[in-house]
C-alpha cells in the first residue's frame, strides 16, 4: 500500500487553493506535478554544477556531464533496456516518434509500403506517420476498435501484409485508458519481419516497463508525465537500429570529425542529440526515476487500479453517466473518461474547476477515435500517486453539482 | 478552513456568482431551445468554423439579398456557451443590414476582448455573453459563430 498522505507532502502543489477549494488535481494524463526531490535537483544543478557537456576540461562540466550520462543510465534501468547507448534524450514522445519517423521511416518506407496504427492513436503518433505516408506514396491502416475500446485483434495474423514496413501502438490510451497487449503485438510484428513503436507516454509512468520483454524495437514516453520537468523524452531503440539510422538533427555535438567537405557522425546515442541538450531537466528527470523507484511501479500500478475501481463505480452510480474504455482494471491504466447526459465536457470542465477540481475536457488530441466513438469529446480524470479516494468523492460531488446546474435550467 | 467557516461560505458564494454569470438564463436558453438552428434551401453563403482547441463547429448559412441578411440558420455542435452564441447572433443579425451586422460583429468581439469602447448595455442580450470573459479558455467558444459569420459575409457571391 502506498502512503498516500505522506507522498502528498513531497507535493508543495498539493497544497494550494484554486478557488478557494483545496486542489483537486485530476489532469496527470496531461501532465504530473512533480515533488520536492525534482524540484531540488533542477535547483541544485543550476545552483552548484551548470555547465555544458561533454565538451568542457573544467570541474562543473564534468560533473554536469556524469550527472546528464548517470540520469541516462537510470531511464535505461527503468525500462530494461540492455544499454544506457539505447535511450536518445528528445523534448518530449511527440519528438521521439517524430525522430523514428523522420530518420528510419524515410530510409525504410517507401511507395506502396504500409504503416500500421491502431483507432486509438494520439495524435503524435498518427501525424508523424501519416506525413511520412504522405511523403513516400505509402498507406496507413488501422486496427479497429471493439465496443469496450479495445483493440479488436481477431484475425491479427492477416493484418500484416508483404509490404507492412511499421506498426506503431500506443501501450496505454491516452483517452480510454485501455492497456494494449504490447508484447503480443510486437511479437506478431516480429513474426512477420515489421518493425514496431510503442508509444508508452502513458504506460511509463504509471507501470513496469520492460523493453526487452515486449521486445519492441522503438519506444517512446515522456519526462513530464511522470514527475519529471517538462522538455525531456525519451526514445529508446534497439542498439542496431540507433547504429544504422541517419542522424536526425544536425549540429554540435553528434558529429565526430568535421570538414569543410563533410562530417561523420558521433556514436550512438550522441547522434541522435545535436546541440546543447536539456542537462537540468534531464538531470532532474533522474530525480524523479529515484522517487519512483523508492515507492516501486508495482506498488503505483496497484494504487491507480484502486482508485480507478473505485471512481468507476461511484461514477457509474449516477444516472446518465457514460464510461468509456474496458471495465476490467487489470485491462486499464488510471484513465477515466466520461460523458454525463447531453452535457458538453467543457461545460463539465468548467463546473468542476470551479470546485478546484482539474480535470481534461475535449478531444485529448485523438479526434479520430473520439470521432469513431461518436463524441465531440469527453471529461477525462486521470490519477497518480497522490490522489486520494476522497478526491474521487469530491470529484463525484462536483459533477452532480454540473449535472444539478444545468438540470435546474431546463424548464 | 472547514467547510463551515465563514470565508469558506463566500468563497461558495462567490464561485456559484461567477458561474451564474458564465451561464446566464439567457445562455442556458438558447443552448436549451436554439433559434434558427438548421439549414436554409438556398444559401448565398455557407462557412463553416471549428475551434481545434475545444472542437466546437458551427456552420453559418445566410442569404444575403439587397445588402441585408434576408435568413440565416446555423448547424453545429459544441459547449453550451458555442452553441447559445451562436443561436443568439442568428436572432440578432436577422433581416439586418450587412453593414450593420458588420459593425455588430466588431462591437460584439470588442466586448469579448475586454475593450473599454463598447458599452455592453448597447448589446441587449447579447450583454450576457460578457459573462464569459471571466473565463479566458471560454472566450473562444464564444466569439467562433461570430467570426464563422464574418467570414462568410466576405465570401464572394
Amino acid at each position: 500500500m502506498l502512503d498516500v498522505a505522506r507522498i502528498r507532502k513531497d507535493f508543495p502543489i498539493l497544497d494550494r487553493m484554486v478557488y478557494g477549494k483545496p486542489l483537486v488535481y485530476l489532469d496527470n494524463a496531461a501532465t504530473s506535478q512533480k515533488p520536492r526531490q525534482v524540484i531540488d535537483a533542477l535547483v541544485r544543478y543550476y545552483e552548484t554544477y551548470n555547465a555544458n557537456i561533454h565538451r568542457a576540461v573544467h570541474c562543473l562540466g564534468e560533473e554536469a556531464t556524469a550527472a546528464y550520462e548517470e540520469a541516462r543510465a537510470r531511464v535505461a534501468a527503468f525500462i530494461n533496456a540492455p544499454s544506457p547507448e539505447c535511450i536518445v534524450f528528445t523534448r518530449n514522445t511527440t519528438e521521439a516518434i517524430n525522430l523514428v519517423a523522420y530518420t528510419w521511416g524515410r530510409a525504410n518506407v517507401s511507395e506502396g509500403d504500409e504503416i500500421l496504427l491502431t483507432e486509438m492513436e494520439h495524435h503524435s503518433n498518427l501525424i508523424p506517420w501519416q506525413r511520412l505516408a504522405q511523403d513516400k506514396g505509402a498507406t496507413v491502416r488501422y486496427i479497429g476498435l471493439r465496443d469496450d475500446q479495445t483493440l479488436d485483434l481477431n484475425g491479427l495474423e492477416n493484418v500484416f501484409d508483404a509490404r507492412t514496413k511499421m506498426m506503431a501502438m500506443p501501450h496505454v490510451s491516452n483517452s480510454m485508458g485501455t492497456i494494449n497487449p504490447v508484447e503480443k503485438l510486437a511479437g506478431e510484428a516480429r513474426r512477420h519481419g515489421v518493425m514496431s513503436l510503442v508509444d508508452g507516454a502513458q504506460a511509463a509512468p504509471h507501470m513496469k516497463v520492460d523493453v526487452q520483454a515486449i521486445n519492441c524495437d522503438f519506444y517512446a514516453f515522456s519526462a513530464h508525465k511522470m514527475l519529471g520537468p517538462t522538455g525531456v523524452g525519451v526514445l529508446y531503440a534497439r542498439r542496431e537500429l540507433l547504429e544504422e539510422m541517419e542522424p536526425f538533427l544536425g549540429g554540435g555535438e553528434m558529429i565526430r570529425k568535421v570538414t569543410f567537405e563533410g562530417a561523420t557522425w558521433n556514436d550512438i546515442p550522441w547522434k541522435f542529440e545535436a546541440g546543447t541538450p536539456n542537462i537540468a531537466d534531464v538531470i532532474a528527470f533522474g530525480a524523479a526515476i529515484d522517487y519512483l523507484n523508492e515507492i516501486g511501479m508495482d506498488e503505483v500500478r496497484a494504487h491507480e487500479m484502486e482508485i480507478t475501481e473505485y471512481a468507476l463505480q461511484q461514477l457509474g452510480k449516477l444516472d446518465d453517466i457514460i464510461l468509456y474504455g474496458p471495465r476490467d482494471s487489470q485491462q486499464r491504466g488510471g484513465v477515466v473518461s466520461f460523458n454525463v447526459a447531453d452535457l458538453h465536457p467543457h461545460d463539465i470542465g468548467t463546473v468542476l474547476d470551479r470546485h478546484g477540481v482539474a480535470i481534461r475536457a475535449g478531444h485529448h488530441c485523438t479526434q479520430p477515435l473520439m470521432r469513431r466513438l461518436g463524441v465531440s469529446g469527453t471529461a477525462r480524470a486521470s490519477f497518480y500517486i497522490y490522489n486520494t479516494p476522497q478526491e474521487v468523492d469530491v470529484l463525484v460531488e462536483a459533477v452532480k453539482a454540473a449535472r444539478k446546474f444545468f438540470r435546474n435550467d431546463t424548464a | 478552513m472547514t467547510a463551515d467557516d465563514p470565508g469558506r461560505r463566500a468563497d461558495y458564494a462567490r464561485q456559484e456568482a461567477e458561474l451564474d454569470e458564465l451561464y446566464r438564463d439567457i445562455i442556458l436558453d438558447h443552448y436549451r431551445h436554439p433559434r434558427r438552428k438548421g439549414r436554409l434551401a438556398a444559401p448565398t453563403a455557407t462557412h463553416e468554423g471549428l475551434n481545434p482547441l475545444c472542437g466546437d463547429e458551427v456552420t453559418i448559412e445566410v442569404i444575403v439579398r439587397d445588402g441585408r441578411i434576408q435568413d440565416i440558420a446555423y448547424m453545429g455542435s459544441g459547449c453550451s456557451i458555442s452553441q447559445s452564441s451562436a443561436s443568439m447572433m442568428t436572432e440578432a443579425v436577422h433581416g439586418k443590414p450587412v453593414a450593420e451586422v458588420r459593425g455588430l460583429i466588431a462591437d460584439f468581439t470588442a466586448m469579448m476582448r475586454g475593450s473599454d469602447d463598447i458599452d455592453p448595455e448597447s448589446l441587449g442580450d447579447l450583454e450576457a455573453l460578457g459573462g464569459v470573459r471571466k473565463f479566458p479558455v471560454r472566450v473562444k467558444c464564444a466569439t467562433l459563430a461570430w467570426h464563422t459569420l464574418d467570414e462568410a459575409l466576405a465570401e464572394p457571391k
